[in-house]
């Protein structure tokens, strides 16, 4: 199975005729020297080859549509359908950004209304929708725990303290404001390690980031007294929210003493992932960094719904985005809160939890290890294949790979990196009893290959479209863009 | 259960394999003093049919006027085959392709993505996106600042960049305390003078960003610029609008030696105004800054069998390797709207892309020529432009777009609502979208409000 890239299926002179509009002349009166001088290097194809090379391709790809798709920390649970529609009518898709609020009010509703649940659902005074994804998220909000610092004239809090099992992005995002991180280590329950962090605490703590539940599918159980700790030290404390379809409606970020926080709308209110985006990253936070929130915001006064710009004189961190954010994907949320309602939002942390722990149970019984034996799992949990790799030479990645062969996605690999082997699982509320059994069917038989036949694991996947590829190559050797 | 397909039945099996009285025993690990207050705001569920009848209300109070307004959003056709294939459930429900194998649909066309980018700004290699165009000029000056490390963290402007692009920037790149210098342009031409760099013969930049079209719609010279700032060892950042590349001297063209980072907002090919976003930002750059880069980047390679397959390439430099010295915390990005992109971009070709670009250019020169007919109105700067330009009216802009938006215009934008230093001036684009009798309508509409 292979198909061409679409720069050789054409033929000079050849294209899509009906797309594009006919100018009365291509000779151009602009002066010479700004006119392009090169071909622009696109393919010559028809509508029908296109449809087909892009129809072909796409049937190469795993997505939730086609496969149980159990990867932690991504939360890959079903996109309704109908939310899709919702928000497809013509005035939401073809309205300018700059159209006047007097003229959107309808959008305007929708957003403002979308604020007031998402601080619901974190228990905080404060909502930015702005930021276009979880990581954006991040940037906000530590720019805005270092703003508000700032604007104390505190400005020796130069530390962000995360956890060695944090998303990549919660080190990377404190960087790009300026902080220097220092990484706390985990216990060996799980927990964040609570003496260590006692004795990093000081008057340099601009902060603290955190997930919890955290990476390793356990929720942090002495949260109460890792906020008093923070606050005490004069520092804030950041959720990433993540992780927060474990915990929808039963425990707040808020109440559990966080300042601020991302939630992303790609995992737990279900828009889809669209092979790497768009997501969207709002943002909640607590009343003292309020003023800070990015801009615009959408505000209702006197019967009507405005965006709260420069004009309203804040201090906030300013603008994050072109416009106003990722705007469908926020309505896409807003669709699927109106679908699911109070109950049924509660109703995706409990199955999600049902889901990961009957999962993780399961694999247990059949011989696999768990990280965390003694805990319950969260919305994910992990298991460590570092006994097989001993016994058999066979690693988490053969395994993933294998996975493919048997018509499941792979769960995510080697994270948290503290674990070693690790397939990091996460079900999702909206997979049934029998994918999940299913899926433990595929592991025991993997676990028999392992015995019998391990370079089968280590050759996998047989079934895809290629084997597996050498990615040591595809980084020293760049190819990045194809030439003639 | 919405979306939840477990029985009665097989929740008691599940329980009892877990060996747990309840699903509620399953949060037996969080301390009892934090269970959640009930939700205040949050309303009741409804089914389908209801929710998209609240959406359709929702969307019946939204105006749908005919849009002359630009501004970093541009209406362009979409032809139907765009979103039909990118809404294909294969690319909608893929998450980022890190299971190479199953993911060669996804990661063969952001190949293509990024070869049709590279080649459409005359640069080398590419990324596979990045959120928008304000957010990808923010990363090119971070990458600029990590390239040019010997250079002090300053960077010069070129009037005018787009005011909101700006002050995006600002955000961000103000928390690693990079400076923004900012020369504004000459209010006859709508460009930057050369004279005016004069000033800087001194000064040490990391780079130098100018932005083409302008925020006016006006074309730079920008050869003089970009071997000013080489000569000057600055890298020249260039944020382009990716239609005007089909009409308008690509960056890897400009000067001696070209451009060196090239940025922008993808919007205009194929991806839909939707109050927006998402849209979806793009970078491309020489080959050897490569590993400067931020965000995803697909590279070719070759299977077991020596077989042709695609990878993400260059994760040294993520932050879900690299951490706190990642290029960038960027994780999820724009891939549906690149998809999207990348067909529009196949379906047009080269000849339909041009013939898009200069459409929208000599419309736009038609519709300028018919308004600056009518007493008293007069355009802002003399420079070429591509599809967008600015003119001052002899009655506040407020009140003519107010007026005009009563006879079902959205006439353009009011330069002072985006940035209070400009004067009282409309900005208008006019995109292959419009007629010449839609255009004849606007002008006259325009001569009635203004009469």
């Amino acid at each position: 199975m292979s198909e061409s890239l679409i720069f050789t299926q054409g033929q000079r002179g050849r294209f899509a005729t009906a797309q594009a509009p006919m100018p009365t002349t291509m000779e151009t009166d602009l002066p010479q020297e700004y006119v392009r001088q090169t071909p622009l290097g696109l393919p010559e194809v028809s509508e029908l080859q296109v449809v087909r090379h892009f129809t072909r391709l796409s049937q190469y790809n795993f997505g939730i549509d086609t496969h149980f798709y159990p990867l932690g920390s991504c939360t890959m649970k079903y996109n309704p359908r109908g939310v899709q529609h919702m928000v497809s009518k013509p005035s939401l898709l073809n309205g300018h950004p700059l159209l006047p609020a007097e003229y959107g009010q309808g959008l305007l509703q929708c957003l403002y209304e979308l604020q007031e649940y998402i601080k619901d659902l974190a228990g905080m005074p404060g909502v930015s929708l702005i930021p276009m994804a979880g990581s954006q998220g991040e940037l906000a909000g530590v720019a805005m725990i270092r703003a508000y610092h700032q604007s104390r004239g505190d400005h020796q809090r130069t530390e962000m303290l995360i956890p060695d099992a944090a998303h990549g992005t919660n080190p990377a995002s404190a960087v790009m404001c300026g902080f220097t991180v220092k990484e706390i280590p985990t216990a060996a329950d799980g927990d964040i390690d609570l003496a260590v962090l006692k004795t990093m605490v000081g008057p340099q703590t601009a902060g603290i980031m955190l997930t919890n539940p955290s990476t390793l599918g356990v929720f942090t159980r002495q949260i109460a007294t890792v906020a008093q700790v923070i606050h005490q030290a004069g520092g804030l404390l950041y959720y990433d929210g993540a992780n927060l379809n474990a915990i929808l409606g039963r425990v707040r970020p808020g109440e559990m003493g966080f300042d601020v926080m991302h939630l992303n709308l790609h995992k737990t209110f279900a828009t889809p992932h669209g092979g790497g985006g768009p997501g969207a990253g709002p943002v909640a936070v607590s009343e003292r960094l309020k003023p800070f929130l990015p801009i615009p915001l959408v505000a209702y006064e006197n019967g009507q719904y405005r965006w709260v710009s420069e004009g309203d004189g804040l201090p906030t961190i300013g603008r994050l985005s072109s416009f106003m954010g990722n705007v469908g994907i926020l309505l896409r949320a807003y669709a699927y809160i109106r679908l699911l309602g109070r109950t049924g939002l509660q109703r995706v942390a409990e199955f999600a939890t049902l889901n990961a722990n009957y999962l993780m149970v399961r694999l247990q019984q059949v011989g696999f290890q768990l990280a965390y034996p003694k805990r319950r799992a969260s919305h994910e949990f992990i298991i460590s294949l570092s006994e097989e790799k001993k016994q058999f030479g066979v690693t988490a990645m053969d395994v993933a790979k294998r996975l493919l062969d048997y018509g499941f996605h792979a769960p995510t690999t080697y994270f948290p990196l503290l674990i070693p082997e690790c397939l990091l699982i996460e079900p999702t509320e909206t997979e049934s009893k029998q994918e999940l059994d299913a899926f433990v069917d595929a592991m025991c038989a993997i676990r028999q290959e392992m015995q019998t036949d391990a370079q089968l694991l280590k050759q996998a996947p047989h079934t895809m479209p290629v084997r597996r590829l050498d990615d040591v190559r595809a980084a020293r050797e760049l190819d990045l863009i194809w030439c003639e | 259960m919405p979306f939840i397909p477990h029985t009665s039945s097989e929740i008691e099996a599940m329980l009892e394999t877990i060996d747990a009285a309840s699903i509620d025993a399953l949060f037996d690990e969080i301390p009892k003093d934090l269970i959640a207050q009930p939700f205040a705001h949050i309303p009741d569920g409804n089914n389908e049919m209801l929710v998209d009848r609240l959406l359709q209300q929702r969307a019946d109070q939204v105006e749908s006027l005919q849009c002359y307004a630009g501004a970093g959003a541009y209406q362009h056709h979409i032809p139907a085959a765009v979103w039909d294939i990118a809404m294909r459930g294969e690319f909608l429900t893929a998450y980022t392709p890190y299971q190479a194998e199953a993911s060669q649909g996804t990661l063969q066309l952001l190949y293509e993505f990024q070869t049709m980018i590279a080649k459409l700004t005359g640069m080398e290699v590419a990324n596979a996106s990045l959120y928008d165009g304000a957010t990808s000029l923010a990363e090119a000056i971070l990458m600029a600042v990590r390239v040019n490390k010997k250079r002090p963290k300053r960077i010069l402007l070129i009037g005018s960049v787009h005011p909101y692009y700006r002050q995006v920037v600002q955000t961000i790149v103000s928390q690693q305390q990079i400076e923004l210098v900012d020369i504004p342009v000459e209010s006859a031409t709508g460009v930057y003078a050369a004279e005016q760099l004069t000033a800087y013969e001194k000064t040490e930049f990391a780079a130098v960003v100018v932005q083409q079209p302008n925020f006016l719609g006006c074309l730079h010279a920008t050869d003089t610029i970009t071997d000013w700032a080489h000569a000057h060892d600055a890298l020249l950042i260039a944020c382009v609008n990716p239609m005007a590349m089909a009409l308008c001297q690509e960056p890897g063209q400009w000067g001696d030696t070209g451009a060196d980072i090239v940025c922008g907002d993808l919007q205009p090919l194929g991806i839909p105004l939707a109050f927006g976003g998402p849209y979806a930002g793009f970078l491309t750059a020489r080959k050897t800054f490569a590993r400067q880069m931020p965000g995803r980047i697909v590279g070719r390679t070759q299977d077991l069998d020596g077989k042709t397959g695609f990878c993400l390439t260059l994760q040294a430099r993520e932050q879900h390797i690299r951490r706190s010295k990642a290029t960038s915390n960027i994780c999820t990005n724009q891939g549906l709207l690149v998809t999207a992109v990348t067909i529009y971009l196949s379906l047009l070709g080269d000849t339909g892309l041009r013939q898009v670009a200069q459409t929208c250019h000599q419309q736009a020169t038609a519709l300028l020529q018919k308004i600056t007919a009518i007493n008293g109105v007069q355009r802002i700067g003399d420079a070429p432009f591509f599809h967008e330009f600015a003119v001052s009216l002899p009655k506040p802009v407020d009140r003519v777009l107010t007026e005009l938006a009563q006879r079902g215009i959205q006439g353009g934008v009011s330069l002072t609502a985006m940035d209070p230093s400009w004067p009282d001036g409309l900005l208008i684009c006019v995109t292959e979208t419009k007629t010449m009798d839609d255009i004849t309508q606007y002008a006259a509409q325009l001569a009635e409000v203004l009469a």
